[in-house]
């Protein structure tokens, strides 16, 4: 995670601040179906939840998160798609 | 049958089986974050549960203060006239502050996600509903072996 202090410019950046869970993985899954392989989503999310359920999401979709970005209200999660399901 | 070591369970089988508007959640906020991680999900609905893909009352579940010691509402009051509705809109109201979105919008959601529906054909001659009563995305009408073989898939299976 070299990138991790202020990240990289995102492919495409998903805004799910103020939903809560299941709103930042639904948002996240929507932005992944569109996407390409190499593309990078940034996820930006106020839900507590949202970095363990991004980790989680990402482990098991075989993607990976690049960059976690700490905004003070609210985080930017960026990941590459690196495998696309469906 | 198990998972063999070091291999994740891929597959989501969730009974609802309540018709209230706290117990119809759960269930699609797992199913819909399961598909997203690429599960395969299925819903069956069974009893109350219907009453979360049935088109007269999917837009008017309801929560009840009696029964429910997590409410602070002592049973006997609980049972007035009105409580249960302005429980309902108690929880409503606090739902909606939170951006939380409504069961038909929750359903559409799983539904785009690639979850499957299923409606339980023992509960719908219960209780005399019919095809065309049930939402659009209800994919078809199972009964209990249908279910129990899409469980012994290897799933992850939840009563709710």
């Amino acid at each position: 995670m070299s990138s991790s202090q202020s990240g990289v410019k995102p492919t495409t950046v998903v805004d799910s601040r103020g939903t809560m869970c299941p709103g930042p993985i639904t948002d996240l899954f929507r932005a992944y179906r569109n996407a390409s392989i190499g593309d990078i989503i940034e996820l930006q999310a106020t839900d507590p939840a949202a970095k363990s359920d991004t980790e989680a999401w990402a482990r098991r979709s075989g993607n990976e998160i690049i960059a976690v970005i700490d905004e003070k209200d609210y985080l930017r999660i960026q990941v590459r798609i690196i495998k696309k399901g469906r | 049958m198990s998972s063999k070591a070091g291999e994740k369970r891929n597959k989501l089988v969730i009974i609802c089986s309540k018709g209230s508007l706290d117990m119809a959640y759960p269930p699609l906020m797992l199913a819909t974050t399961g598909a997203a991680m690429g599960m395969d999900v299925d819903l069956y609905f069974t009893f109350w549960g219907m009453n979360m893909i049935s088109k007269k009352t999917i837009d008017s579940l309801k929560i009840s203060p009696v029964g429910n010691p997590a409410l602070p509402m002592p049973n006997i009051l609980g049972m007035l006239p009105g409580m249960t509705s302005m429980t309902t809109s108690m929880m409503q109201g606090k739902m909606k502050k939170i951006k939380m979105p409504s069961i038909r919008e929750m359903i559409k959601t799983a539904k785009d996600s690639g979850v499957r529906f299923h409606a339980c054909s023992p509960t719908m001659d219960m209780m005399g509903l019919k095809r065309e009563d049930l939402i659009p995305e209800v994919d078809d009408i199972i009964g209990a072996a249908t279910y129990l073989e899409l469980a012994s898939e290897d799933a992850i299976t939840l009563f709710i």
